[in-house]
Formats: structure tokens, C-alpha cells, sequence
């Protein structure tokens, strides 16, 4: 068990679905806290709605599981008034990109010092599987029955535009990638933004043809692209496949940062 | 020691948080409340504190919020629309007993209405305004030395009762310009600690848990969902809601006694003002021009929770008259306590009552 001290026993069983991505996702936070040497009492973990918003209440350290949308408002009035604390969020698609979404790029754009780690199953999985802003063209969802037509938001990207000083995206087949990328993003002051693609066979996959969480896995796997395989193409002047999407570490800059430790 | 000045009501307020220990806040620009923003800016990084603007007012109060859960006393101002935002967080506060303070600087309603003049349009908004069932403090100044004192008091009474309490003030409280006597310090409050071996929602005989904030070594879960006294959720029982909801608003109510602030003139009185907030100015005024112990006035500086036991002072009244800056909304505690005519005497439109006007009221309804 990775980091058996930070959970609360007293809180299980967990609520996540059989197959779920979510509990990849917070072994591999914990992972990172591990390596970060973190002291239980100096870190605390916030989250909004959702089901990625209920990871904080099975971790044993203070936590605010709070509004809809507003969990990086939360944290960043917890982030500023104490600086000696590490924070970390947990949000997903919804949460972050929909009713969160002027947080999110006011969040980037001060560089809060602080770790944000979205689970982006690319559904609102609590109630029931709706399409979000990152539901991809054509997935089929209890509110896109004939397949979502909206365009879905890159929030990865997003970060990058608005500011983060570190910003990667994996998915929950890379778990040793994203251990060393969550640790990446609490190493550098500034924001941190990781973004898992992650599996929701439940109210995702049983409508896209991926019913099996390793039919799920193996999709994202395989539409996964690695950024510096991505670039090449791009500078060789060949095509990038339309569905694909990069992984790896998209920015780590040091531009000047907010309720960094002093 | 104390210091005489004369200064503003918005900037008194923000002098009365400094002198709390106020060392957060949160806000948006919003008239007629922006100044106290201003003040804290100017103020609050030479006080060690943290001024942060927000992206709207929804992420005001929830960093406010967050800055509360570190134990620090955290503040934000706004007006009507600001405060329409602030709902849902407001709630979130309510349900999860974060200790904060929330100042409204009415201006008229609804949607962007009038921003640079003053109402009294959302006192039951302030009461009643996010989903569920909760209670709150609400003060309500009516000077500038007033917008200082209460705003030190609100504090104290959001971290003894852990509950979000307001400053229901408006634009001319706001905005107008008094001597106010700044004290070299006040009295503050101290919080009840959560006692070793209690649970971080566990409550004692007054209804209020103690307090643990973040970095206590408590590992305290706050969640807005119903939870029990360990603040784990517990969201379909029953019996766990009623518990909790039941003892968030008794915990407030339970105290009315402790916590009403009001001032009584003429309790022989046969015909009495109530009031609340600036049109209070208005009935002293006329007081004065008129002396008549026949008249009396109920000045309330605490609404919420409402202390209808303050009625009683008045043993011989035949008739209550209510002026409010709004169309009625205190008026109707009024009349839920007594079964005496209780008169409304409404006026929106941004100006205080003048004193013409309620002598008139008098005449009628004498």
C-alpha cells in the first residue's frame, strides 16, 4: 500500500465505482507527497463536487471538500494565509473546466503556489454520466444521446495559456509518469497543473463502447502521444493524428509565483 | 488612549477589522462598498495580514472561507449583487461553522438597481438567502463610530458562535463622514479550542464544537455535505441531518438573548418606532424636534438573530411603526410577535425618511 499513514481507514469503503481511474490518480499523489518527505500536519487537501472532490475525505490530513467549481478559490485563500502549508487540490472536468473555469485561469495567472491534480474522465460522473466541456466530439452521454457536438477544451493547454509555472498531462495507464510529474509540479513554486485522462467505465464506457476498464485503459493508452513525438511531427511537417492527445510535461517555467514559503 | 477622527463610515469599518485582528481579505470591487476594500489593501500588507482581489465574489468568500480554516479572522465586503454571488458559499460557511465576516453595503435592488444609493432590500436575503436550513448574526450599524464598534463585535461573535455573522450596512452609513473615536485596542474574543479527546464536530452544551484550525495536527475533514461529528459524510440518514441541521440553528437561536443589542427610548410609550440602520437617524431627529413620551423608539443593532423579546419592552404599545428602507422585510418579525397594528412605513428609491415623514406616519397612526 502506497502511503498507508495518510489515508483514513475509518472512512472506507470508498465510493468509487468497480474499475474507476480515481484511486490510481490519489496513489499516485501520494506517492509524490511520500517523496516530497510532506509532514501530515503542514499539508492539506481541498477539492469542490464531484467525484474526484471526494479523494480529500479519504485522506487523513486536513481537508476542505468544498463548492462546486470554487475549490481553487478555497485553496487560495488557504494557500495565501499560510504559506508554510502545502496544498493540494483534486478537481475533475466538470468541477475545473465548466463551473470552475474563471478559477481556474485566475488560479494559473497568479501562480498560487499550490498542486492541482484534475481527473479528467471526460463525463460528470456523480450524477450519472452528462457531458462536460471535455467530452469529446461524438462521445455519447445521458445529455449528448446523439453524440456531443460542442467542441471539448484542452485543459492542459488552458494552464499553459493562463500562466502555470508547471503544467503535464497523463493518463492513468502512466502511473510511474505521473508520480514523477505530480512530485515535478510540488518541486516548482508556482502553480502546479496535472491533468490525468482517466477511465469512468461506468457512465463513460458502457456508452462508448469501452465497457471494460481495460479496453478503457487501452484507449488512452493508445491515443496518448507523447509531446516530444508530437513536436517532431509537427517540425517534419507530418501529420499529427486528429485523435490523439499529448502527454508529458508541457511547461516548466519560473515566472514569479504567489504564497511561496518564505 | 483612543484616537478621535473623522473619517467615513466604509473606512471606519475597515478600521473596526484592522483593530479585531482582521489579517484576511477577500473581495471584489463593488459601490458603494469598494473603500473598505481600498482600506484593507492599503492597510492590511503593513499589518502582516493578506489583502487578495478576487476574480468575482463567489471566489471572495471562498477565500475567505479557506483563510478562515488557518484560523486567521477573515473578512469580505460587497453590495447586492456581490451578495447575490455569495450565496451558495455562504451556505458552505453555515454548514461547515467557519467563523468569517461578511459586510454588505446596501445599495437598491434588484439586479445592478441603484449602486450609489442606499436600501435595506436585503435583510431576509441575508437571513434566508442560501438553500437549507441555517442561522446567522446580522448587526446593523447606524453611524460611523457604529460601522467600528459592530464590526469588532461581528467578529467576536463569529468565532464564538462559528458562524458566518454580518455588517448589514448601506451606501449612506457607507458614505457618510462622522467623528468616530478609534480605541488603542478592543476587546477580543477568544476562540473556544477543540478540546483533546473531542471530535471536530462534537458540541457542547452551547451547541458550538471547538474550533481546530488547519496545521493543529487534527486532521480535521470539513465538508458541506450533511456529516457527523467526526465531519465525515453521512448523507442519507435521517436522523444525522436533524441532528446536525437542528443543532446549527439552535446553537444561534438559543442565544438570541445573549446576542441582541438594542436600545429602548419611552418604553411607557403607546406609539413605537422600530428601526434599524440609518432610518433610525431620522426617528431621533424627530424625537428631538417633537419631544413626547408618548412616542418610543426600538433601535436594533442585532436583527439577526431577531429579538422579539425586545417588544415586550414596551408593555403599553398600541401601535408599532416600522420604516425601512425597503418595500418590508423586518417588519414582518415585527408582526409575527405581536398582535398590535404593526404599520410599515416603506421607502425605496435611495433617500432616508425625512423627518416630515414619519411625523406624518405619527399623526395617522397615532
Amino acid at each position: 500500500m502506497i502511503a498507508p499513514d495518510w489515508f483514513r481507514e475509518d472512512r472506507l469503503p470508498h465510493i468509487y465505482c468497480t474499475g474507476c481511474g480515481n484511486g490510481t490518480v490519489i496513489n499516485c499523489t501520494l506517492a509524490a507527497v511520500e517523496e516530497m518527505g510532506w509532514k501530515r500536519d503542514e499539508t492539506v487537501f481541498v477539492s469542490g463536487i464531484g467525484c474526484s472532490s471526494r479523494a480529500p475525505g479519504y485522506i487523513l490530513t486536513d481537508s476542505l471538500h468544498t463548492t462546486h467549481g470554487r475549490a481553487l478559490a478555497f485553496a487560495t485563500g488557504v494557500k495565501m494565509a499560510r504559506p508554510d502549508f502545502n496544498v493540494v487540490v483534486f478537481t475533475g472536468d466538470g468541477d475545473l473546466a465548466a463551473i470552475g473555469g474563471n478559477h481556474f485561469i485566475h488560479a494559473c495567472r497568479r501562480n498560487v503556489d499550490m498542486t492541482v491534480v484534475c481527473m479528467n474522465n471526460h463525463i460528470y460522473g456523480m450524477t450519472g454520466g452528462q457531458g462536460s466541456p471535455t467530452t469529446p466530439p461524438g462521445a455519447i452521454s445521458t445529455t449528448t444521446p446523439y453524440g456531443a457536438s460542442e467542441p471539448a477544451f484542452d485543459l492542459a493547454e488552458l494552464a499553459v495559456a493562463a500562466g502555470a509555472n508547471y503544467v503535464a498531462r497523463w493518463t492513468s495507464y502512466h502511473v510511474k509518469e505521473l508520480t514523477k510529474a505530480v512530485a515535478a509540479g510540488m518541486q516548482t513554486p508556482g502553480l502546479a497543473f496535472i491533468e490525468v485522462r482517466t477511465q469512468c467505465p461506468t457512465n463513460y464506457g458502457r456508452h462508448n463502447k469501452l465497457r471494460s476498464v481495460p479496453a478503457m485503459i487501452e484507449h488512452l493508452r493508445s491515443h496518448a502521444m507523447l509531446v516530444e513525438k508530437r513536436d517532431r511531427l509537427v517540425r517534419e511537417g507530418r501529420p499529427v493524428p486528429e485523435d490523439t492527445f499529448t502527454v508529458g510535461e508541457l511547461v516548466r517555467r519560473n515566472r514569479p509565483a504567489m504564497g511561496v514559503r518564505r | 488612549m483612543s484616537r478621535v477622527e473623522f473619517m467615513q463610515g466604509n473606512a471606519a469599518c475597515a478600521e473596526g477589522a484592522l483593530a479585531a485582528g482582521c489579517r484576511f481579505f477577500g473581495g471584489y470591487p463593488i459601490t458603494p462598498s469598494t473603500e473598505i476594500a481600498e482600506t484593507m489593501a492599503r492597510r492590511l500588507p503593513k499589518a502582516g495580514g493578506v489583502f487578495i482581489s478576487m476574480e468575482d465574489e463567489l471566489a471572495s468568500i471562498a477565500a475567505v472561507i479557506g483563510a478562515a480554516w488557518t484560523g486567521v479572522r477573515a473578512m469580505t465586503a460587497t453590495s447586492g449583487p456581490g451578495f447575490s454571488l455569495m450565496m451558495e458559499n455562504i451556505g458552505y460557511a453555515a454548514m461547515t461553522e467557519t467563523p468569517c465576516v461578511i459586510v454588505n453595503v446596501q445599495r437598491g435592488g434588484p439586479s445592478t438597481g441603484q449602486p450609489t444609493r442606499a436600501a435595506q432590500g436585503d435583510m431576509l436575503q441575508c437571513r434566508f438567502g442560501s438553500h437549507g436550513d441555517y442561522s446567522i448574526i446580522a448587526l446593523t450599524p447606524n453611524s460611523v463610530q457604529e460601522m467600528f464598534d459592530l464590526t469588532v463585535k461581528a467578529f467576536n461573535l463569529a468565532d464564538r458562535f462559528r458562524v458566518p455573522t454580518f455588517l448589514m450596512t448601506d451606501e449612506i452609513v457607507g458614505h457618510m463622514r462622522e467623528r468616530v473615536t478609534i480605541p488603542d485596542s478592543v476587546e477580543v474574543t477568544p476562540r473556544h479550542p477543540l478540546a483533546e479527546g473531542s471530535l471536530p464536530f462534537e458540541a457542547g452544551d452551547d451547541g458550538v464544537p471547538g474550533f481546530a484550525p488547519f496545521g493543529s495536527g487534527r486532521s480535521v475533514h470539513v465538508t458541506g455535505l450533511t456529516h457527523d461529528e467526526r465531519g465525515y459524510p453521512d448523507t442519507t440518514d435521517p436522523a444525522a441531518h436533524d441532528r446536525l441541521v437542528q443543532r446549527l440553528v439552535a446553537k444561534v437561536e438559543s442565544a438570541r438573548r445573549d446576542i441582541a443589542d438594542y436600545e429602548v427610548v419611552n418604553p411607557d410609550a403607546r406609539t413605537v418606532f422600530v428601526t434599524y440602520g440609518p432610518p433610525s437617524r431620522t426617528v431621533e431627529q424627530v424625537m428631538r424636534d417633537h419631544p413626547d413620551e408618548s412616542v418610543g423608539h426600538l433601535r436594533l443593532r442585532v436583527v439577526w438573530p431577531f429579538p422579539e423579546f425586545a417588544l415586550e419592552e414596551f408593555p403599553n404599545a398600541k401601535t408599532f411603526l416600522v420604516p425601512e428602507l425597503n418595500m418590508g422585510q423586518m417588519v414582518r418579525e415585527v408582526q409575527r410577535h405581536v398582535d398590535r397594528p404593526v404599520v410599515l412605513i416603506p421607502k425605496i428609491g435611495g433617500e432616508l425618511h425625512t423627518p416630515a415623514e414619519l411625523v406624518r406616519a405619527l399623526e395617522v397612526h397615532r
